[in-house]
């Protein structure tokens, strides 16, 4: 009986420990998520009641909605170049990191500054970098080295918005990259590699048949996150490519598909509309991490 | 044989450093770019060829900064919440980190599911109706509408318990016994053991709220509300060719987190490895 007392009374402190936080999470994670599900079958400004519509707004999404489609498409070219070429040059860095160098605290701290620099501070940077005239600094470094002749408006041309946003968002993920990747070759027994030393296997093979096997749990990761960050690119987009005409680049040349969510829904308050926009974008999302893990899985079988 | 070795090892060490010194100039020169523009005389600032240092510093757009703008209101209105919002996340995540490690009540695993489930819905999904609530709250450009949805999140629970169940069972049964309460315990055993995981998770919180544009971006419709990112987005938009004054706003708002990162990058890494653990 008294045990019994006892083990209730717990009980009750547990669940008034977890009562803020449930409270906070309810409020502005869960029942959000389930009424944003339903808003998307609804037209509503934020003002009047919503307006049931069915899946009218789905359908005009995925049929009648070209600005929609320049957003995937631009999207997945932001994607298929940040997340491989990311991946890859913050391999090298690791790689590089992990060898027993002088100075190393230095060029650590150095590649991991912008990870914990905001996005938006370090976009303003980049503004001024790309910036359109001779004043530019890549304007004026790759003239010195005779890579141009004609000096680039990066940020202005729709052909090359895009790409210098994502020269800029690969230099900014390399510092997270390359910490989870580190601690991936951290990870790896040291003996594995003695082994190899006295087979004399080469460094290449070493590489290739070591290191990279036992980083494959960790690259996996790696590639799921990273996908889904950029996916998900807004800030850059936001603040680089926004002029007063255009949102998201000059003809819309760098318009993602969080950029464009966020233009529907809190500048033209089209709520129930945008609502469907971030469900598709859930559900493409939630897709590609899947089919990452299906074929993870049949890799290692 | 041997000097081939060592030959072979001097083409690596200077492969090696060849590498990291480039990388690391790409990774520093955008930050050193912004701080001497900031500091550059009008004069300098658009010269061509570009010049790399100066030698007459100035504070002027410094000076502009603070004028043109209540720039030390953002600054308040940044570290307030910043500092805000980590006291109560370590506070509430530990105490619900508490309770999923370390207590058995029914419902646990299926609301711990539920956290964990709701750290792979993408934010643009919640947002919309977050923003309707705090709006119907009447939270928009308030405190209150940037800190309280803020003042717990799923991943710091997930952290916070994952540090607490490493606590040994034994030390809390002793308490127990000895007739403390559990309030008693949470406080003076399981928070003094769970320091450097409250460490890490302080600097995460602290940064991120820090670095936060887009919840402020959407609830924040008054100048003196803006938070420091959000007021450097205005600034690029309203003196976008100004470069110095935009570079003073970018300087003093990545300030604070340099500064944090040189002498806490232990457990900044500590904290970004963790995420990649949690698969």
């Amino acid at each position: 009986m008294k045990t019994k007392k006892k083990f209730s009374k717990r009980t009750k402190w547990a669940y008034i420990f977890i009562a803020p936080a449930m409270t906070i999470l309810t409020i502005f994670v869960f029942i959000p998520v389930i009424a944003s599900f339903f808003l998307s079958f609804t037209e509503y400004d934020g003002i009047s009641s919503p307006k049931i519509v069915g899946l009218r707004n789905y359908l005009t999404i995925l049929f009648k909605d070209p600005l929609f489609w320049k957003a995937v498409k631009n999207t997945l070219f932001y994607v298929v170049f940040t997340v491989p070429v990311g991946i890859a040059v913050s391999l090298l860095v690791s790689l590089a990191l992990y060898q027993k160098v002088k100075f190393i605290t230095l060029f650590r701290t150095g590649f991991f500054l912008p990870t914990v620099t905001s996005i938006a501070a370090v976009s303003v940077v980049w503004r001024w970098i790309y910036a359109g005239d001779k004043y530019g600094f890549l304007n004026y470094i790759l003239t010195k080295l005779g890579i141009i002749s004609v000096l680039q408006d990066w940020l202005m041309q729709p052909s090359t918005t895009l790409p210098a946003i994502i020269v800029m968002s690969i230099w900014g993920g390399i510092g997270y990259n390359s910490i989870i990747l580190l601690s991936g070759l951290q990870s790896i027994p040291d003996s594995i590699f003695e082994a190899a030393k006295i087979d004399g296997v080469t460094s290449w093979e070493k590489f290739w048949y070591i290191t990279l096997p036992m980083l494959r749990p960790v690259m996996l990761f790696l590639v799921i996150m990273s996908t889904i960050n950029s996916f998900q690119v807004f800030e850059q987009v936001y603040i680089m490519a926004s002029t007063t005409e255009y949102f998201g680049g000059v003809l819309y040349s760098a318009l993602t598909i969080v950029p464009y969510l966020y233009e529907r829904a809190f500048k033209r308050f089209m709520l129930g509309y945008a609502s469907a926009l971030a469900y598709l974008l859930f559900v493409i999302i939630f897709v590609i991490t899947l089919v990452y893990m299906k074929l993870s899985k049949f890799y290692e079988e | 044989m041997k000097s081939k070795k060592k030959i072979k090892k001097i083409v690596n060490n200077f492969l090696l450093y060849t590498f990291l010194i480039i990388g690391f100039i790409m990774m520093v020169f955008p930050f050193y770019w912004m701080v001497i523009s900031s500091i550059k005389p009008r004069e300098e600032l658009l010269t061509y060829p570009p010049v790399l240092y100066t030698l007459k510093p100035t504070i002027e757009y410094y000076k502009q900064l603070f004028s043109l703008i209540p720039m030390q209101r953002y600054l308040f209105n940044s570290i307030f919440v910043a500092l805000t919002v980590t006291i109560t996340n370590l506070f509430l995540s530990s105490l619900a980190g508490y309770a999923f490690a370390k207590h058995k009540f029914y419902g646990r695993n299926f609301l711990f599911t539920l956290i964990l489930g709701s750290m792979m819905v993408p934010w643009q999904v919640n947002i919309i109706p977050s923003f309707i609530i705090v709006k119907k709250l009447g939270w928009l450009n308030s405190f209150y509408g940037l800190i309280i949805p803020a003042m717990v999140n799923a991943f710091g629970i997930f952290f916070m318990r994952q540090m607490i169940s490493t606590i040994p069972n034994e030390l809390i049964d002793a308490a127990r016994i000895d007739g403390c309460s559990e309030p008693y315990i949470f406080w003076r055993i399981i928070l003094p053991l769970s320091k450097p995981g409250l460490a890490t998770l302080a600097i995460f919180t602290f940064m991120s709220q820090w670095n936060n544009f887009v919840w402020p971006l959407i609830i924040i419709h008054k100048s003196d509300m803006r938070t420091v990112p959000l007021s450097l987005a205005v600034l690029n938009s309203q003196f976008g060719n100004n470069f110095g004054l935009l570079m003073a706003g970018a300087s003093i708002s990545i300030l604070p987190m340099i500064i944090v990162f040189v002498f806490l990058q232990k457990y900044i890494v500590k904290g970004i490895v963790f995420t990649g653990l949690k698969e």
